[in-house]
């Protein structure tokens, strides 16, 4: 099936470095402009993460939940909304997920059209392949539903710093030492992909001309056989470091939320939502 | 393979979480206790290392490129448990912070690669690999063989899951609500995809690294890195308590009303009653008047020796039903020793 990432260099074509440089640049990126978005005074960015968290899944589920078009067309509607009280510009949620979403489950929803059985609204031109009602509902329901929950998502990424958000994963009862080793890895990626890339540069610097496709693959094996010894190298000279500094396996995480008179209004509204959803989506 | 939100249902995301939570819950306990104070720094960046490795673009033969997940290299070289939570941390980060997969759908994710995937990989390669030494080229060819394997199984329950959905989720009017294509379109299409491209892409990482090792680092294929599956018979004995309760509660499916769908005989479908109850059971779509040729040439070629799990000897069903779970799981267990003690035999020979 389809696959789309908030990233708009995630492509599959392309040479080995042009992909891990790209990929690189745009996670990048998008953390540094997710970063900054953070910071904006905005309506999302005023509340505590955990109630951004609890809003956003509850959202998500939801729209993963609703039977009828209009409700999840409302839930689209409130995140463009929402978008725009907390200052993301739509351009760039219709870039990063509405496009990208359209791309691939849009292509994967559409053979739907003629595969599902039902009622036959019009015959195709040419191919006279009946369209069903059915199948088209079908479709704009996987297309809505896949719309409306990457937009949350990127929302609630774009609006909430990265350690918060992790922070605040302990509201589902994730352990902390998961909550830790995810704050870690989220660093090491970048840095084990900056390594990548160099591995993969250095080796290119030194071939004249394309290499064969059975040379190619070993340059990315090798690359990753040596990434995965620096990666554990790293891991050992990480934790020495953290010996050193007093480290003796103990987490302990600075738990510094407070719910405000804010958060309560979002957490009523959001209820609300919910309960308008439930009502009028769930036929 | 990874699922956006919205192609599944919210039970199957919750059967799908139900599923991986035990697994996780143990992995972290038994991976803890392997590394202690090093689990933090080492997790994390075989964890990063699992992330970078999913954004390599392979050459495959053939020509075209694809990108692999690394489930059986991670299998292979971090053991099952530490590969389950590896690859579902980079998962988590991919779909938080990049959009790729769901949130929702991050535990059928996770079910289907970081979990299925990686304990059908490491099988797969001690299986094959056995006790050949560290330069041989055997575990070049098992560590192949096991990446291929592990992304076709976790692709196999990804088109599972797809093809339920317009099975059990759909309105009224008989639109599905998810991934709107049924088994028999959702199984081709994902397997083909994987069988030949991603299957191709997996293979290659997995048999590139273990080479590369092979010549630079051997030390590292020695044991996994964090653990291995761990499993013996003796710590087997809470499966063993499990499977003797699921034996003993086999007959509690007499309660079920109904027939099983699909498992329809040629004589139900004769029977007015059963015809209903089909017919209830498939949307009011009634079953054919006549029964199908194919069907009633092949019902006559194999009679079961227990039919309906109710042995002629036996006049009590709920103790015919106990005996046939007895029957068929002592036959499972006596047909795996053999294959055992066969493939002991060959390797010692």
């Amino acid at each position: 099936m389809g696959e789309h990432s908030f990233l708009p260099g995630h492509r599959h074509g392309g040479g080995v470095l042009d992909r891990l440089g790209e990929g690189l640049l745009a996670a990048l990126r998008h953390g540094l402009e997710a970063d900054d978005l953070a910071r904006r005074p905005g309506l999302l960015q005023g509340l505590d993460p955990r109630v951004k968290l609890a809003g956003a899944l509850a959202l998500m589920l939801m729209a993963v939940w609703v039977r009828t078009l209009p409700v999840l067309a409302a839930l689209l509607g409130l995140a463009a909304g929402l978008a725009l009280v907390s200052q993301v510009p739509l351009a760039r949620l219709m870039r990063q997920v509405w496009l990208g979403v359209l791309a691939f489950t849009g292509l994967l929803a559409l053979p739907a059209l003629v595969l599902v059985p039902g009622r036959v609204l019009f015959h195709l031109p040419l191919l006279s392949w009946p369209v069903t009602l059915q199948g088209l509902r079908s479709a704009a329901f996987l297309v809505g539903r896949a719309e409306t929950s990457a937009s949350y998502g990127l929302l609630l990424i774009l609006c909430t710093p990265w350690p918060h958000l992790l922070k605040s994963l302990r509201l589902l009862r994730v352990p902390l030492v998961l909550v830790v080793i995810l704050g870690m890895t989220h660093r090491y990626i970048f840095l084990l992909l900056h390594s990548a890339v160099d591995l993969v540069e250095a080796r290119r610097s030194r071939a004249v001309g394309p290499l064969p496709p059975r040379e190619r693959r070993r340059l990315v094996t090798g690359a990753a056989g040596e990434l995965l010894g620096r990666a554990l190298d790293l891991g050992g000279e990480a934790h020495l470091a953290m010996i050193a500094r007093g480290f003796g396996g103990e987490i302990h995480l600075l738990d510094d939320f407070r719910l405000r008179t804010r958060d309560g209004a979002a957490l009523a509204g959001l209820a609300l939502t919910l309960v308008a959803a439930w009502w009028w989506g769930g036929r | 393979m990874h699922i956006p939100d919205g192609y599944l249902s919210p039970a199957t995301c919750a059967a799908a979480y139900a599923a991986a939570l035990p697994v996780w819950a143990v992995a972290l306990r038994r991976v803890k206790r392997l590394l202690q104070s090093r689990l933090v720094p080492l997790l994390a960046v075989v964890s990063a290392f699992c992330f970078v490795v999913m954004m390599f673009n392979l050459p495959i033969p053939g020509g075209t490129t694809a990108h692999a997940v690394g489930m059986g290299l991670a299998a292979v070289l971090l053991g099952p448990w530490a590969a389950s939570l590896a690859i579902s941390i980079a998962l988590l980060i991919q779909a938080l912070f990049f959009g790729d997969g769901g949130l929702t759908t991050f535990g059928a994710n996770c079910l289907n690669m970081a979990i299925v995937g990686s304990f059908a990989s490491y099988a797969v390669y001690r299986l094959l690999a056995g006790r050949a030494p560290l330069q041989a080229r055997r575990r070049v060819v098992a560590a192949a063989v096991a990446g291929y394997a592990g992304i076709n199984m976790a692709a196999f329950l990804a088109a599972c899951e797809f093809g339920l959905q317009p099975l059990l989720f759909h309105d009224a009017a008989g639109t599905p609500l998810y991934a709107p294509y049924p088994l028999g379109v959702a199984l081709p299409a994902m397997m083909l995809a994987h069988l030949t491209l991603a299957g191709a892409a997996e293979a290659v990482i997995a048999a590139g690294v273990v080479a590369y090792l092979q010549r630079s680092n051997p030390s590292l294929l020695e044991a996994p890195l964090l653990g291995g599956s761990g499993l013996r018979w003796g710590s087997l004995r809470s499966l063993w308590i499990g499977l003797g309760a699921l034996m003993v509660c086999s007959p509690l499916g007499l309660l079920a009303a109904g027939t099983a769908w699909g498992e329809w005989a040629p004589g139900d479908l004769q029977n007015a009653g059963i015809r209903q109850q089909i017919a209830r059971a498939s949307s009011d779509v009634a079953p054919p008047v006549h029964v199908p040729a194919g069907l009633e040439r092949l019902a006559g070629l194999w009679h079961a020796p227990l039919p309906d799990y109710a042995p002629a000897f036996l006049h009590n069903a709920t103790v015919g039903y106990a005996v046939s779970a007895m029957v068929g799981c002592g036959l499972i267990l006596l047909l795996l020793a053999a294959l055992s003690a066969l493939w002991r035999g060959g390797r010692s020979a």
